[in-house]
């Protein structure tokens, strides 16, 4: 994209006077760190973090056949949600490649609000406008929609100071219209982290007022501006897919860790490919076994042939150590190398993709 | 001290040189995770790529500031790579080069030119 189609959220200003070192990214200038990625992604992991991710997109579905439509659309079962609930699934084309992945958030039977990649927005508009057969209303409504995520071990008791509704009443995957800080808004107890926390959605014109008041309850808490740097290692720990790396229109939902997602009991896009055409390739989780980071890219050597791909690379600020998703043929062995550079490979070890699972609270 | 326009900072003793990289160049990589050395005893012409530095972000090459044989590398670097950041010029620094040919001590910047290149790269 050209600089100058470049857009700014509606939070540039206080990124700016956080010294936030603004990047382009998806279209977006966007902060990747402000005080550094380690210090953030800690912060998350201990505290809390405040992130701008106003560039996400969102589309909202309406009308008696919003509920088909999005059922066509989506792997998961939107059926095993009910109100006021949030439904994470891939979206396929025909042949089981992934055009996107989402949230779908049901505010009724007639009404979702579906929540995608910043990258995709375009493209995912266009492939839901074209599969609407049965006339839902479709409305793009990114530009009219700014997000924050509060996330991290101290998110609820800081965004708790600022409304009077009760958040530990908002169960994970769910979500409920509040006012905060005098704003009305959509909160989730949804996150890209690995952690407890919330998204939270509401009008652009109220950023200002909405991130002051997150900043200012978080101060003693030790709550941090996080930019796109430690939002992306933390996903990677906590082994969250991203579009573009982990996942893609080569890919399938049963290739990536995400068989979870699909449900072969409902009728959607894709679904025939899933049923009939057997995973050419699995995501995997290595570690390395010596000094360096991998990346994306990297070609992954079995038995001295590049034989798979490093998806998302990366150094664990939590375990210390370089972590990263690769696909691998189905039939892998246990270790293999990670070709980093053109003549420097180097040993890795499988292991599970979700390198960090954060221990449940016991909630009565 | 005498830099190049890759960013890093060499310190001559003797026909040896000391080789880092510079505040700058740390500021701009942020977070350093892990240092990829060279082996003693191996040989660089000026401009290869003779170690590898990770930070969060990405990992990027450093150049032989100088053609010559690699004398000494700072081990400790390995286990502290943190230290890139914290102390670039004294504890970060990263290999010890014999040089072969003093001459081209002639493309590097004194600290003055150095400071008003990095005044002209566009803000990471």
């Amino acid at each position: 994209m050209e600089d100058s189609a470049i857009q700014r959220t509606p939070f540039y200003e206080m990124h700016v006077q956080h010294r936030g070192r603004m990047v382009p990214f998806a279209g977006w200038e966007m902060p990747v760190q402000y005080e550094g990625i380690k210090a953030e992604h800690l912060a998350v992991r201990r505290s809390a973090g405040l992130f701008d991710v106003s560039h996400m997109g969102e589309v909202d579905v309406k009308g008696p056949q919003a509920t088909a439509f999005v059922q066509n659309l989506i792997t998961n079962n939107v059926h095993k949600i009910v109100q006021n609930q949030c439904l994470y699934s891939p979206m396929c084309y025909e042949n089981a490649g992934i055009v996107d992945d989402l949230l779908v958030y049901k505010h009724d039977s007639e009404h979702y609000m579906l929540v995608i990649n910043a990258s995709n927005v375009e493209k995912d508009f266009s492939w839901m406008q074209k599969n609407n057969s049965v006339n839902a209303e479709l409305k793009n409504i990114s530009n009219e929609t700014a997000q924050l995520a509060v996330q991290g071990p101290r998110a609820l008791a800081i965004l708790q100071t600022l409304t009077s509704a009760n958040l530990e009443s908002i169960k994970t995957f769910w979500f409920q219209m509040i006012e905060l800080s005098g704003v009305r808004v959509l909160a989730s107890r949804t996150g890209y982290t690995g952690e407890d926390g919330f998204e939270l959605y509401f009008p652009p014109e109220h950023a200002k007022t909405v991130w002051n008041a997150i900043v200012n309850a978080g101060s003693s808490e030790g709550l941090q501006p996080t930019g796109l740097g430690a939002r992306d290692s933390l996903r990677l720990e906590a082994g969250l897919m991203l579009y573009g790396n982990d996942i893609d229109e080569n890919s399938t939902p049963f290739e990536a860790p995400l068989k979870w997602t699909v449900d072969l009991n409902t009728e959607f896009i894709g679904k025939k490919a899933l049923q009939q055409n057997p995973p050419n390739k699995k995501l995997v989780g290595f570690e390395l076994l010596e000094k360096a980071v991998a990346r994306h890219g990297n070609p992954v050597v079995i038995n001295g042939n590049e034989a798979g791909v490093v998806t998302s690379g990366g150094y664990s600020p939590l375990l210390e150590k370089s972590i990263g998703l690769a696909y691998v043929p189905v039939d892998h062995p246990e270790t293999f190398q990670i070709r980093i550079r053109k003549e420097k490979d180097v040993e890795a070890k499988k292991c599970g993709y979700r390198f960090y699972k954060r221990k449940k609270k016991e909630i009565a | 001290m005498k830099f190049t326009k890759e960013h890093e900072w060499v310190n001559v003793v003797d026909g040896m040189v000391t080789v880092g990289i510079s505040d700058f160049a740390q500021k701009a990589l942020g977070d350093v995770v892990s240092v990829e050395l060279p082996k003693v005893g191996k040989t660089f012409k000026q401009g290869e790529s003779m170690a590898i530095v990770d930070s969060m972000k990405a990992s990027s090459d450093v150049y032989a500031p100088l053609s010559g044989n690699i004398a000494e590398v700072n081990n400790e670097l390995v286990n502290h790579a943190q230290w890139v950041n914290e102390s670039p010029y004294e504890k970060g620094w990263m290999v010890k080069i014999k040089i072969a040919d003093s001459k081209e001590m002639d493309s590097l910047m004194d600290e003055t030119a150095y400071n008003e290149f990095c005044a002209k790269q566009p803000a990471h």
